[in-house]
């Protein structure tokens, strides 16, 4: 019960994007299609998945015994690391057309600083290996829900009439922050 | 700090990576992807300096489409034909004898043949002096403005403003187009390189008006017309066009101008 709360909390009250601004490069880099934003919603959800569990695992069986806890941050980010590089070798061998379409967006999921932030959150705030692959797992989810929405408002953003110094990316930064202004409503749901 | 702490992190770290690194390079026998020979080739040869001259996102984009046959061998504007002809061999086919292209831009009047209207202060750019009276200071309001839009988009160190106007040097063109796209007039064509006529200049006007404004723009006597023995002239918006296909180089054109235009 207390995961589900949490898992709640992480996807929606505190959504990682939308109220934690982490992961803002990708969220508002590969939105332009909802197809490859949900292709890099799952992207991120695995590699967040995963990475939240090895590096949870590595931080309680070698870290911690070994009284090296000061090492946390470059270990973590070499477990992300081979992870992205993994799903791009995943993905390229089985979803080509995704691989095309993520591009640049795809090794730089290494540098998705949702990823290695939960990574952290997971330490700083305690959570045992399972508490903090959920955790990981529902902020890929909130991730995942958010860069959905925005892809398919700018879908249909493109038909109106935007106002011509706000075309472009400045509505698109709009469009982002009154997301976020909609998700602080759910902040009501603690 | 201890030797037995900074060996003890060393090993950690290193075993990691260690362990990372057997894993990844698992993990590329197990999902290895057919890598197309001819692309790798390809992707050799090519600059590396991913520009975009080519219109792809960069060198490896170009040598999956030249591989692929969606584009041409002589696509990569940098390499030029050294590039082409070893893309070509790789290809199996041949480079073809493409014209070479160069950036043009058709104005002549620089600050001897035209004068200032008044004193611009504002910012030093051509985007910006549009909006200024008369379209900026320069007499001719259809001509270069000389503040190097062009200069600042060529990577190459192809164009120089010289006595107020843009000017390309051809050898060091490589027909990116860059300045094309970064001109606010529009002024910068492409034509064939080492072509002895261009027309330089763009101003619709007829007679009187160009005179006043400019002792060598085009006053529109369509006389370049008359004598071009290829008809490869034609009038477009008030002004003379070449139209390179049809231009046998032969000069006529330039010899019989009456405002010495084209250049």
């Amino acid at each position: 019960m207390t995961l589900l709360l949490l898992a709640v909390n992480a996807c929606l009250i505190n959504n990682v994007v939308l109220s934690q601004f982490l992961g803002i490069c990708s969220f508002l880099g590969v939105s332009k299609k909802p197809d490859t934003a949900a292709g890099m919603g799952m992207a991120l959800t695995f590699v967040l998945t995963l990475s939240s569990l090895v590096c949870g695992i590595l931080y309680h069986v070698l870290l911690v015994p070994l009284g090296l806890e000061y090492l946390k941050t470059i270990v973590f980010i070499l477990i992300v690391a081979a992870l992205v590089q993994f799903v791009e070798m995943f993905l390229k061998k089985f979803a080509k057309a995704l691989y095309d379409a993520l591009g640049i967006y795809l090794p730089l999921i290494t540098t998705n600083c949702a990823v290695l932030g939960v990574a952290l959150i997971n330490v700083q705030k305690d959570y045992s290996i399972l508490t903090g692959t959920v955790y990981g797992f529902a902020t890929a989810l909130g991730y995942t829900i958010a860069i959905i929405i925005l892809a398919n408002i700018r879908e249909k953003m493109v038909n109106n009439d935007v106002p011509a110094s706000f075309r472009g990316f400045p509505i698109v930064m709009i469009t982002a922050a009154l997301m976020s202004i909609a998700f602080f409503g759910f902040s009501a749901l603690k | 700090m201890t030797v037995s702490s900074i060996l003890a992190a060393t090993l950690m770290v290193g075993g990691v990576g260690l362990f990372v690194g057997i894993f990844l390079s698992f993990a590329s026998k197990a999902f290895a992807v057919p890598v197309d020979e001819k692309e790798q080739a390809i992707a050799e040869v090519l600059p590396g300096a991913n520009c975009g001259g080519c219109g792809f996102s960069g060198c490896a984009a170009l040598a999956a489409a030249i591989a692929a046959g969606n584009a041409p061998v002589n696509s990569c504007v940098v390499g030029q034909k050294p590039v082409a002809d070893k893309i070509a061999e790789i290809m199996g086919t041949s480079a073809g004898s493409d014209q070479r292209k160069v950036a043009f831009v058709r104005c002549v009047g620089d600050c001897e043949r035209t004068t200032e209207n008044y004193v611009y202060t504002g910012p030093k750019s051509c985007a910006a002096v549009k909006f200024a009276p008369t379209g900026g200071p320069k007499s001719c309001r259809f001509g270069c403005t000389g503040f190097g839009e062009c200069v600042q988009a060529c990577e190459f160190g192809a164009l120089s403003i010289q006595k107020g106007i843009a000017h390309v040097d051809e050898d060091l063109c490589v027909d990116c187009k860059k300045c094309m796209a970064a001109c606010p007039k529009g002024l910068i064509i492409e034509v064939p390189y080492h072509y002895v006529s261009h027309i330089g200049c763009v101003n619709p006007e007829k007679g009187k008006p160009v005179m006043n404004n400019c002792k060598i723009g085009c006053i529109s006597c369509q006389k370049c017309v008359k004598t071009c023995p290829q008809q490869a002239i034609e009038m477009v918006g008030g002004f003379p066009v070449i139209d390179y296909a049809k231009c046998s180089n032969c000069g006529e054109c330039k010899a019989n101008c009456p405002r010495k235009c084209i250049v």
